[in-house]
């Protein structure tokens, strides 16, 4: 037993982290700087990390990327591509397919998430693969992303086994989850950072039990965070089909209610500023909370096992 | 990375469960007194057969295996409802790191196999969270120390060879710099206990420990004069990790004997059963995060990495587990059960034991975030 990052593992992230920190938002302006989203478009497609499934990477090499990108509130397609590849790998830009919509709809529906410059989506209906063309976006609480319309007809393309489904559905919930946990370290980052320049009463307002504690609170959080769904992420390609679905439920429930907590925290910490547009602490919420509803586990679903 | 057991852990698991099937009924697992009563027993045999003190150096009587061995331990224990390990990986952290050779050959084996008892005497009424304040005084005379004071919280006092004390030697110096350890006998006429009854009843577990005149040789003070804030410091940084102490698998067996309880308790639809509250799948979900958090934290130590106030970190998760158990055991049981309820009002000392989550906070705060003085 050893629940370790390899090398190459941490190489990864160490990469991942740096182009994220490099070519990622670092306000709320610039989400509109479209040269840098250019710019970031161009160095993610340069990674080929869009394909790592197709490569024969694990569910671990695809979470330490996706949690990195949303640490670094990346703007650009990782997750819906990399979902994409590891249903059915094609050489034109594709993304995935969810239920969701606006709501109220009046019945059940389809968006095409992650969406940004894709034209091309698909879905896995049992163990069919089915594809269809991206229609207009929609508005979505994540600004960090772009949701559309699917515009159907879908069109079967492939058939998969109950086993590689199974594993691709554990898969798109361990990336959420990574998402996730990105979000909630950035937040958390970003909280820490304010809260040694932020002087009140002549104090730095860290200093303060009041509002040390909370960021405490959510550094455990954070680990708790990491070390499950590690485990999840790990049992993607290792565990049995059920136990990987398993263990990446858990790890769902466990990471949006971490992220939650910890993205209100920011807001908190940085007060009357935090609740403005112009501070990224909603950006990073409002990442967590689409991240959330993409593949939403409800608690109640969660098998207690007797086992 | 790999959570799955390699061949040589695989076995040892084999073994382990063959052994507890034939022998963990002999210590039914218990809760209170009880459970105190027979844990000397539960220590000596699990060491008897192979299985306790497995990362611990062979020469004091341990293993000398990976810490995740530790793991499966837990693991099996719990799976077979047997009582937790005992917990000694903070005594034996301390001792082995600050005790100089001829302490740690006298004394470590025969408190890894059982043969000999301690406690720790730490706190103090006026000395809590703000340990280095404490009062109790050892002065020397001759080739001794006479020991005066108050300690408070010393579990298994009652039942102690030894204790592994916290005095102050020099009432000159700096707080912190004038405190010394020693291994102190607590067969002595100069010792007197008295029992603390705790909130769920439970009386045998912590006690208070009067010193007045009890004498201790020099040769038994751990390393040099005014190094006793050191090993303190050792110990609690240990004392705090979920890995150091059996509890996380208790936590797993109590969340599944509650889901058995819920899946029989059907008023309404027998064959059905009753669905989980939202309490308990939340508990469940805790626990599983412990596991896992323990086996990564564990697997880290393969690099050699020293835990320091991360401990903390482990301690706030392992605080929320049990206590998320404990809202689950009056979700699914209220109080009616005495032996359930007992867990619930045990897990309140959780936040306080080994450090309250306050003051883990402020070392996270401090020595982690560095957010400045808290």
């Amino acid at each position: 037993m050893d629940a370790r990052l390899s090398a190459e593992q941490r190489e990864l992230r160490a990469a991942a982290a740096k182009l994220a920190d490099d070519l990622g938002p670092h306000s709320v302006l610039d989400l509109s700087d479209d040269t840098r989203v250019a710019r970031l478009e161009k160095a993610i497609a340069a990674t080929g990390w869009r394909t790592l499934r197709s490569d024969g990477a694990g569910g671990v090499e695809v979470a330490i990327v996706a949690e990195e990108f949303a640490r670094g509130l990346v703007d650009v397609p990782f997750l819906g591509p990399v979902l994409a590849d590891g249903l059915q790998p094609s050489p034109e830009p594709t993304t995935i397919a969810a239920p969701g919509g606006p709501h109220p709809s009046p019945e059940p529906t389809t968006i095409a998430v992650d969406a940004r410059g894709i034209s091309r989506v698909l879905m896995l209906t049992g163990n069919s693969v089915q594809a269809a063309q991206v229609g207009d976006a929609v508005t979505g609480v994540d600004l960090t992303r772009v949701t559309a319309e699917v515009a159907g007809p879908w069109q079967p393309v492939a058939e998969i086994s109950p086993e590689q489904a199974q594993r691709w559905r554990a898969l798109a919930l361990v990336v959420t989850c990574a998402d996730l946990l990105g979000a909630a370290r950035g937040a958390h980052a970003l909280a820490c950072d304010y809260a040694k320049v932020r002087a009140q009463y002549g104090h730095l307002i860290g200093s303060y039990q009041a509002v040390s504690h909370p960021l405490a609170e959510g550094l455990a959080l954070i680990e708790g965070t990491v070390s499950i769904l590690r485990h999840a992420a790990w049992a993607v390609d290792e565990a049995a089909p059920d136990d990987a679905i398993h263990a990446a439920t858990l790890a769902k429930v466990y990471c949006a209610r971490a992220a939650r907590t910890i993205c209100e925290t920011s807001i908190q910490v940085h007060g009357g500023i935090g609740n403005t547009w112009d501070c990224l602490a909603h950006v990073y919420l409002r990442r967590a909370l689409a991240a959330t509803e993409l593949f939403p586990v409800r608690l109640e679903e969660i098998d207690c096992g007797l086992s | 990375m790999d959570y799955r057991d390699s061949p040589e852990e695989a076995a040892f698991r084999q073994r382990l469960k063959i052994w507890l099937s034939q022998r963990s009924r002999e210590f039914p697992s218990a809760d209170g007194d009880a459970y105190w009563a027979g844990q000397a027993a539960w220590h000596r045999a699990l060491h008897a057969a192979g299985f306790f003190g497995l990362s611990w150096p062979k020469e004091y009587g341990g293993h000398e295996l990976p810490p995740v061995y530790d793991v499966i331990l837990d693991e099996e224990l719990a799976r077979a409802g047997a009582r937790p390990r005992p917990s000694l990986g903070y005594l034996v952290q301390g001792l082995g790191r600050h005790g100089r050779e001829e302490l740690r050959r006298r004394f470590l084996p025969p408190m890894i196999d059982g043969s000999e008892r301690w406690c720790q005497g730490f706190s103090e009424p006026g000395a809590g969270s703000d340990l280095a304040s404490l009062t109790t005084t050892a002065v020397r005379d001759g080739d001794e120390y006479v020991v005066r004071g108050h300690k408070i919280w010393t579990s298994y006092s009652d039942v102690a060879d030894w204790c592994l004390l916290l005095a102050r030697t020099d009432a000159g110096a700096p707080r912190h710099r004038g405190l010394s350890a020693f291994v102190i006998s607590m067969h002595q006429p100069e010792i007197e206990q008295r029992p603390l009854t705790m909130i769920n009843g439970v009386t045998t577990e912590f006690g208070q420990v009067l010193f007045d005149g009890a004498r201790v040789p020099t040769a038994q003070m751990v390393g040099a004069p005014g190094e006793g804030w050191a090993l303190a410091m050792t110990i609690v940084a240990h004392e705090r990790e979920p890995a150091e102490l059996g509890f996380t698998a208790r936590y797993g067996k109590l969340v599944r004997d509650l889901v058995a309880r819920s899946a029989r308790s059907a008023p309404a639809a027998p064959a059905a059963g009753r669905p989980p509250s939202a309490d308990l799948i939340w508990a469940y979900v805790q626990t599983e995060m412990l596991y896992t958090h323990v086996r990564r934290r564990l697997s880290e130590r393969l690099d050699g990495v020293a835990h320091g106030p991360e401990g903390s970190l482990d301690k706030l998760l392992m605080t929320e587990t049990e206590q998320a158990v404990g809202h689950a055991v009056l979700a699914e049981a209220g109080t009616g059960d005495p032996e359930l309820l007992s867990a619930y009002l045990y897990s309140r000392a959780q936040s306080v034991m080994g450090g309250t989550a306050q003051i883990q906070k402020n070392i996270i705060a401090a020595r982690i975030l560095r957010l400045g003085a808290s």
